[in-house]
């Protein structure tokens, strides 16, 4: 029943949150696949992007742990399905290679690979896709002189959201905090509250 | 003897002029100060009175401020780090005000951690105030530097690092802010030296009310209050139980007119002991695993379980899908992640207890569940007859442990603060004793710090100075802390400690009589005289072991101006019953 989940967590950008956040995953003994923090679309604000493996009920306490970190504003979990995703990857080939095996170039090509520095003695191409888009890539490119490979963490947009602006509103008016509802109980009301 | 030792306090006040520049020990906004004075300024600002600590190399800036503030600031120096962060839990738990505690860099610090895991899992509200080394030594492996930061991040609520005093009024008023509200619990405050010693133009001391992303209350849900007045109304077998949050809430008032408009009988966790009268009608006892034979058996008969302000630790839950299958829950917490952490509830009411109890309690019946409430008689009554009244007035010739808390209630009358350590003894008093009074109950509850009774007694005192407080201390864990008996003979404090010695450490011994074919593995643990001890201390004391002179020596100690030890010898092989074992559910609880 684990699957991938990809968490996203708005926090204040300060020192030491990363530990706190990462603290909470390894206490469970939960790995981060992927983990990417960088500034949100609001100025201090930063975004975290946190892929793990694991079951819904975990992920959802889990959840409500980071969310209580006093410096962390609101963190969410989805599935692969609820949003849209990318990695990024560099390449380093051989810019001999790239000019003497067609292949090459037409593989770059099929891939949507775009080239970011040219040099001589190398060339730096840069794709973004899902895993396997990218670990394809590497697969092809490999017998034929790679020599350097990086990959990012996962970044996501999630579909339903409509960015961070109103909710951070709603944290500096002082209101109490709007807890998330998820009781399997409070959705069937009728026949669980006439007893 | 301990009227011959001069009080720090006396020593205090004599000792030296106070300041003309300064009134009450303020400094007005617009002064230039250190860092240091500003961390004084924050702890006045704070109502902060009296606070526990140790000096130490990087922190002496600060105790050097300290000294101008003597005159409204009074700092205990106790003996050890673990020993003042104790104190001030225990400050904590009897004042319902935020401890303070402060101590060096390097070591000082890292004996901080288990108080802070202990503070942490137990809500209690601490500020800890640690020095560290000058900012530019960070990283190079400076003398006494440890990077204390990382290392208390998992135990504490929140923790910053100061390495400019302009940044110490925010971030102080910060930490008091958050270690208070919500659920409460310790936050660390590390000053690098040089911060310490800045001057800085002060700019006064502002409290905080708001930290963005720091919500302490959730939303009040009125839909969810009358979902769950609509349970509770419905209810043929409702079940109240209620932990430390009633007590952390300030909320004993609403609690208890809610269980009585309700009619429900109420049970209670370790934390939450004392927060309704052991008198009360409605008080059936104690849950979990040491717990009362009802209460436990029952939890898996009740139709509505109603939990205020506890978190359904394991030592309550016992196995949990043997746990209340049957019940609807009803969660009243001020944490959301403590909702459907343990037990999936039926109905969640997020909040603080003192507003949500009120607008349940309007929304109820006035009811009585006579039959219930008798179920729960009946089980007292084989309970009493199998446990209690051996233990209580047992036929041997060895003293029992729940036999001296029974004289002790004779004597005290339910109003003392006891103080418990971890184990046999814990157990033994939270189940027999008698408590009038809220916030008489000190524990270590959720992380079962050995250890910790004596210096939390001494904070007890402070937080509540005109009570009387009684530490109950096993043989072992008066050894682990034994040293802050020179705090108690230093600044006089009026704590009364019992030692009920057994000769063993007990707790483990009874899971190795029960579980390990009485292999007792390293239980077997020998101890000084520790009337001895005491005397070495200036501390009063005496040893019994004849049940002729239980009675009157508690009173001798109850009566005894100043400090004074009773080490009781108990029997040596008694066992704590009822007992849920380990991965049993609560209602196959044993009572032999």
């Amino acid at each position: 029943m684990k699957q991938e989940y990809t968490i996203t967590v708005y926090t204040e950008n300060h020192i030491g949150l990363l530990n706190r956040i990462a603290i909470m995953f390894s206490r469970r003994k939960i790995n981060i696949e992927s983990l990417n923090t960088s500034p949100s679309e609001i100025e201090g604000i930063h975004r975290f992007t946190i892929v793990i493996n694991e079951v819904e009920e975990v992920v959802k306490k889990l959840i409500r742990q980071i969310e209580k970190q006093v410096e962390v504003l609101k963190a969410y979990y989805n599935n692969n399905d609820e949003i849209v995703w990318q990695e990024l990857a560099l390449y380093k080939v051989s810019t001999d290679k790239v000019i003497e095996d067609v292949k090459v170039e037409r593989l770059l090509r099929k891939y949507g690979a775009r080239a970011v520095v040219i040099r001589k003695d190398y060339t730096v191409f840069e794709t973004s896709g899902h895993r396997e888009e990218i670990n394809n890539l590497i697969e092809v490119l490999g017998p034929l002189g790679l020599i350097e490979f990086v990959r990012s963490a996962r970044v996501a947009i999630i579909n339903e959201s409509n960015g961070f602006y109103e909710k951070l509103r709603e944290f500096e008016e002082e209101k109490p905090g709007d807890e998330i509802v998820e009781n399997e109980f409070l959705d069937r009301q009728d026949e669980v509250f006439s007893m | 003897m301990s009227d011959t030792i001069l009080s720090e306090k006396t020593k205090r006040t004599s000792g030296k002029e106070k300041p003309a520049a300064q009134k009450n020990g303020r400094y007005a906004a617009g002064t230039e100060i250190s860092g240091a004075q500003a961390v004084m300024e924050a702890l006045v600002a704070e109502n902060v009175t009296d606070f526990f600590g140790y000096p130490g190399g990087a922190i002496m800036p600060i105790y050097d401020a300290l000294y101008d503030y003597t005159n409204v600031l009074n700092h205990i120096l106790v003996r050890h780090e673990q020993g003042g962060i104790h104190a001030a839990q225990g400050y904590a738990r009897t004042s319902g005000e935020v401890g303070v505690v402060f101590a060096t860099s390097g070591p000082g610090a890292t004996n901080l951690v288990t108080g802070l895991a202990d503070a942490q899992i137990d809500s209690t509200p601490l500020v800890c105030i640690t020095g560290q080394v000058f900012a530019h030594l960070l990283g190079t492996d400076a003398f006494q530097e440890t990077d204390v930061i990382n290392i208390t991040t998992p135990v504490t609520k929140w923790n910053y690092q100061i390495t400019d005093a302009t940044e110490i009024p925010s971030v102080l008023a910060k930490a008091f802010y958050i270690a208070r509200t919500g659920r409460p619990g310790p936050v660390l405050i590390d000053i690098t030296k040089n911060a310490q010693v800045q001057k800085f133009n002060y700019p006064g001391y502002t409290p905080c009310n708001h930290v963005r992303s720091y919500r302490p209350k959730p939303i009040v849900r009125k839909e969810y209050i009358s979902e769950a007045a609509a349970l509770i109304n419905a209810a043929e077998r409702p079940f109240v139980l209620f932990g430390q949050g009633v007590i952390l809430g300030k909320a004993e008032k609403e609690f208890k007119a809610f269980i009585e408009k309700a009619g429900i009988p109420s049970a209670w966790t370790v934390l939450g002991l004392s927060a309704l009268p052991t008198s009360h009608p409605l008080n059936v006892g104690m849950l979990g695993m040491h717990g009362n034979y009802g209460p436990n058996v029952l939890t898996n008969e009740c139709d509505v379980l109603i939990a205020v302000g506890m978190r359904f630790d394991d030592r309550v839950t016992g196995r949990l899908d043997k746990y209340a299958r049957q019940a609807k829950v009803i969660h009243l917490d001020i944490d959301p992640a403590e909702i459907d952490k343990n037990i999936q509830t039926t109905v969640p009411v997020w909040g603080d207890c003192k507003e949500t109890l009120p607008l349940l309690t309007a929304l109820i019946k006035q009811k009585q569940y006579p039959e219930w409430l008798q179920k729960f008689k009946d089980m007292k009554k084989q309970e009493e007859e199998i446990v209690i009244n051996d233990e209580l007035n047992p036929a041997g010739e060895v003293m029992t442990m729940g036999e001296v808390i029974n004289v002790l209630n004779e004597l005290t009358e339910g109003n003392a603060i006891l103080v418990t350590d971890v184990g046999q003894h814990q157990m033994v008093t939270c189940r027999y004793a008698n408590f009038n009074e809220s916030k008489s109950n000190v524990t270590s509850g959720g992380l079962g710090t050995m250890g910790f009774a004596l210096p939390a007694a001494i904070g007890a005192k402070f937080g509540a100075p005109h009570r009387s407080v009684i530490a109950i201390i096993g043989d072992g864990g008066f050894q682990m802390t034994l040293q802050e008996l020179g705090t108690i003979m230093q600044f006089n404090v009026n704590v009364k400690i019992i030692i009920l010695n057994n000769q063993f450490l007990g707790m483990v011994r009874q899971w190795q009589q029960l579980f390990n074919d009485k292999r007792y593995s390293f239980v077997n643990i020998t101890s000084p005289d520790f009337v001895m001890v005491a005397k070495g201390y200036g501390i009063a004391g005496k040893n019994i072991s004849k049940r002729e002179e239980l009675k009157s020596s508690l009173n001798e100690m109850l009566q005894h101006k100043g400090s004074y030890l009773l080490e009781i010898m108990v029997g040596k092989e008694n066992n704590v019953f009822p007992m849920v074992a380990q991965g049993c559910g609560v209602s196959e609880i044993r009572l032999k």
